[in-house]
């Protein structure tokens, strides 16, 4: 080898080594911003957990209080979110993998349906707004739950489709050939197969839309006391959250380091769970 | 052997390896390991300069293995590592501290299906070239025709260069990727099962090729076709289990085999 | 008579068991498409309401709407320059620095990560995707602004004193947040779905063809620029495109830290605002049909922009799904 070709190897050898240290780099910038935020979260949310969280109503500007008016409604609304879009997610998923597997419609909804999934959620705050608050004249918890359940239904919808299709056919044969209608087969055979799948999907989708803010801004707007109406404006975390967090009162400021806290405990409490459930599955691949 | 098979000694039967010739790589006492399982058990085994050897035996036998070792191409994957000697040029490329761009330029590859890369034919073999030379624009069109010619390619290619390398049918995709390979003038060239994908007729093409190569080339071929093996190798090595079993020159091994497994073999009685 | 009569029953019992499950398969079949075809509607309907609630606003401004930079609830005169100037400027700052360390760290896991380690990295920045946008928002706004307000950007604007352009670029007080801040907490958010896609479409390349690559003496640099990249080059725009789609959406990360100002700085480190900033900090305060509806009329344009560049992320996976399939 000439000296010439040395050099040039040199010259890219050294490239190389660059090239890997950057990439080493990058990923030391994503994992550090990681720890960073989750770490001040901790940091600040535990320093400021107390009981008083859990058992008093937001206070007014300056006073002391806790947030439990605001984990109640955010539950409420986030459980009958998922009371509503899940069917509905379920069901479009399964039609789109069993009945209408291939047909034209399927493609169409599988766009449009990945298309909503990661749409800006303030869009849907803007459109139940439009469907449910300007006509009804107020804001609602209903309209927040309506809200919540479009964001959730395109995971669902997505992940119940791809669950389904990892479902042997001979599975679906084999059910069929003992003469069990269709649906049956659905039921009892593919629904069961793909349970963890589908349990996982749903676990995902309640991640999604529990620490979701923009779209409940002008739906379920807030409340400062403790309401269970579902016909008029509740409170949720995320919402007290942005409120707490923006205003210039230091208790205020704490109150809303402990909501992000628990509202992000819950996200990462639910994607752990969901992933352990479909980790053996994909570890076998 | 009365009962032997005539087709095993085919009228394009590779000229007689010189059994003079130099030892270019000398495989020495050598083992592999894919995490515990043993996969190679002490192999020795000489590759003569300008001669092909064939590595035959059935599948599972190693003789992928012992040919990934000759390139390190095992370095890429954890938990693979290899024992023993193997001298290229008398410098055992085995040792820690070898250079393995280097090590790989200096020997050449082809995979059992064509793998052109993404880019266009011309791009495929001068990107190669690149890595270690600069050569001139005019100096550049030259050896990307000479390597084309001597894979006999560049009459079918000559007007669309600049085409995709993955436009061309599967023979010609590895005849590219026999030409990418020479055209960094390699010492040695290893195929690795180079027409397990390819159909008879762009089969018989390549084999003359490999028959052309040798002139310059020391060859390495892991085949699972015996009438290959008898047809383009000089020297044959039966392998089984991850052992060799018998190496000799390619009409000794198919006509006067020394070992009852390797007649077994070639008569096909298993494998 | 007496076997006759037990086919009989068995025929009968058959029939009705057939029609009954005929009708519940029927319905079944029926009731899963209505869902999917509620799922369908849902978009079209997000198209005709927010195009009836930005109805006022577009009759009144017509199409300079777009290129007005006013924005005063008191005249009542409203344009969608500066949010829009904002959501690009934000989402570009975001992509320039995300689109690198996201590729870097898709690298870094295919080609460099020991075995034992792929798994947790990935989760660990897949687990960014999984922090709620209004923790990057608080995060952003009493840690990383301050920070970058101390130390970061006096630092920047000494930097680039003097030099042509970027001088105009970071220039004025460091007020903390602003454009420039906002454009790097998008860059962490869009970080986790440029890693992931790439990290999957990398995977795709055929182990063979980058041997082919190491056989020719190829660096692990020059396997993954030359041959790595351009295999999957379809995938990783992609997956790029989706990032985008996120980070021209986001809304409470922005808001928190954007500094919400009607106005087009020529600065990075002036505040400035985003389309969906701008709704969700006014809207519940808008009085008046025309501020609403401008508002709404905002997320409208927010809408079609983002449906365009997730549409052609999703065709170009989809692409690259049926070559794979093939």
């Amino acid at each position: 080898m000439n000296a010439i070709a040395r050099q040039r190897y040199q010259r890219r050898k050294i490239r190389n080594y660059i090239a890997m240290a950057l990439a080493c780099v990058a990923t030391s910038l994503g994992l550090l911003a990681l720890a960073w935020i989750l770490g001040t979260l901790l940091w600040k949310g535990f320093g400021n957990l107390s009981f008083d969280v859990f058992t008093q109503m937001t206070p007014p500007p300056g006073g002391a209080g806790g947030l439990l008016n605001a984990i109640y409604g955010s539950f409420i609304q986030t459980a009958i979110a998922t009371l509503i879009g899940t069917p509905i997610g379920i069901l479009a998923g399964t039609y789109m993998a069993e009945y209408g597997r291939g047909t034209k419609l399927t493609g169409i909804v599988r766009f449009i349906n990945d298309i909503l999934l990661s749409a800006p959620s303030i869009v849907v705050g803007l459109f139940v707004y439009e469907i449910m608050v300007a006509p009804m004249g107020h804001f609602s918890a209903w309209a927040g739950c309506v809200a919540l359940a479009i964001l959730m239904m395109p995971v669902v919808v997505r992940t119940t489709e791809d669950m389904l299709l990892l479902v042997p056919d001979s599975l679906r044969e084999a059910a069929s050939a003992l003469g069990a209608p269709r649906h049956h087969v659905i039921r009892k055979v593919c629904y069961s197969a793909a349970r963890a799948g589908l349990v996982t999907g749903v676990l995902l989708a309640v991640a999604r839309i529990s620490g979701e803010t923009a779209p409940l801004l002008f739906t379920s707007l807030n409340n400062q006391f403790w309401s269970t109406n579902m016909n008029a404006p509740m409170s949720n975390l995320p919402v007290v959250i942005f409120q707490f967090a923006l205003s210039p009162y230091a208790d205020w400021q704490k109150l809303a380091w402990v909501g992000a806290l628990i509202i992000t405990l819950t996200v990462l409490i639910l994607n752990i769970a969901a992933r352990t459930l479909v980790a053996p599955r994909s570890q076998q691949n | 052997m009365k009962d032997r098979p005539n087709i095993l000694v085919p009228s394009t039967t590779a000229s007689h390896g010189n059994a003079t010739a130099a030892e270019k790589v000398s495989i020495r006492d050598v083992c592999f390991y894919y995490g515990e399982t043993m996969a190679l058990k002490h192999i020795t085994l000489p590759l003569y300069e300008r001669n092909v050897t064939a590595f035959i035996g059935p599948s599972g036998c190693g003789k992928s293995t012992l040919l990934r070792i000759l390139n390190r191409m095992y370095d890429l994957y954890p938990k693979q590592r290899a024992s023993g000697e193997v001298l290229l040029d008398g410098q055992n490329i085995l040792a820690p501290g070898q250079d393995l761009n280097l090590l790989r330029a200096r020997i050449g590859m082809v995979f059992q299906k064509p793998t052109p890369f993404p880019m266009s034919i011309y791009e495929n073999i001068a990107f190669g070239v690149r890595l270690y030379e600069k050569l001139s624009r005019t100096d550049m069109d030259e050896r990307v025709e000479e390597s084309l010619r001597r894979t006999a390619l560049w009459e079918e290619v000559r007007n669309d260069l600049h085409r995709s390398g993955m436009s061309l049918s599967g023979g010609q995709q590895q005849r590219l990727c026999i030409a990418r390979t020479i055209a960094v003038r390699p010492h040695v060239i290893l195929l690795d099962e180079p027409t397990s994908a390819l159909d008879p007729i762009s089969t018989a093409k390549i084999e003359e090729l490999i028959y052309q190569l040798k002139a310059d080339y020391t060859i390495a071929i892991v085949t699972h076709n015996m009438q290959q093996a008898a047809r383009v190798a000089d020297h044959t090595a039966f392998m089984y289990l991850g052992e060799l079993v018998e190496f000799g020159p390619t009409d000794q091994i198919f006509t006067k085999p020394r070992e009852q497994r390797t007649e077994d073999y070639i008569t096909g009685r298993f494998g | 008579m007496d076997v006759a009569a037990q086919n009989t029953g068995v025929i009968v019992a058959d029939a009705a068991a057939l029609s009954r499950n005929t009708f519940w398969d029927g319905f079944a079949r029926q009731l899963t498409r209505a869902a999917v075809i509620l799922v369908l509607i849902m978009l079209g309907g997000v198209m005709v309401a927010l195009l009836d609630g930005a109805a006022p606003a577009l009759k009144t401004f017509g199409f300079s709407f777009l290129t007005t930079e006013s924005w005063n609830p008191v005249t009542e005169k409203f344009g969608a320059v500066a949010p829009i100037y904002g959501t690009l400027i934000t989402s570009a700052i975001a992509m320039i620095i995300g689109i690198p360390i996201g590729i870097g760290i898709a690298i870094f896991i295919t080609e460099l990560c020991p075995r034992w380690l792929k798994r947790p990295i990935s989760t660990a920045i897949e687990l960014l995707a999984g922090i709620p946008s209004i923790i990057y928002g608080i995060w952003g706004l009493f840690i990383l602004a301050p920070l970058l307000q101390r130390y970061v950007q006096p630092a920047l604007i000494d930097l680039f004193d003097g030099v042509p352009i970027l001088s105009d670029l970071f220039t004025g007080p460091p007020y903390g947040i602003g454009v420039l801040t906002a454009g790097l907490i998008l860059s962490i958010m869009v970080l986790p779905f440029i890693t992931s896609i790439t990290r999957d479409v990398f995977e795709t390349v055929p182990p063979m063809l980058k041997e082919s690559a190491y056989g020719l003496g190829c660096t692990t640099w020059e396997v993954v620029r030359r041959i790595v990249l351009p295999y999957t080059r379809t995938g990783v725009i992609g997956g790029i495109m989706l990032g985008l789609g996120r980070a021209l959406g986001e809304t409470m990360a922005v808001t928190f830290v954007i500094g919400n100002a009607h106005k087009i700085a020529h600065s990075l480190l002036a505040p400035g605002t985003t389309i969906s900033a701008s709704i969700a900090n006014e809207f519940t305060e808008a009085d008046g049909v025309l501020y609403t509806s401008s508002l709404i009329a905002l997320g409208l344009i927010l809408f079609v922009i983002t449906f365009i560049v997730l549409a052609a992320a999703r065709l170009l996976l989809l692409r690259l799904q049926q070559k794979a399939g093939n």
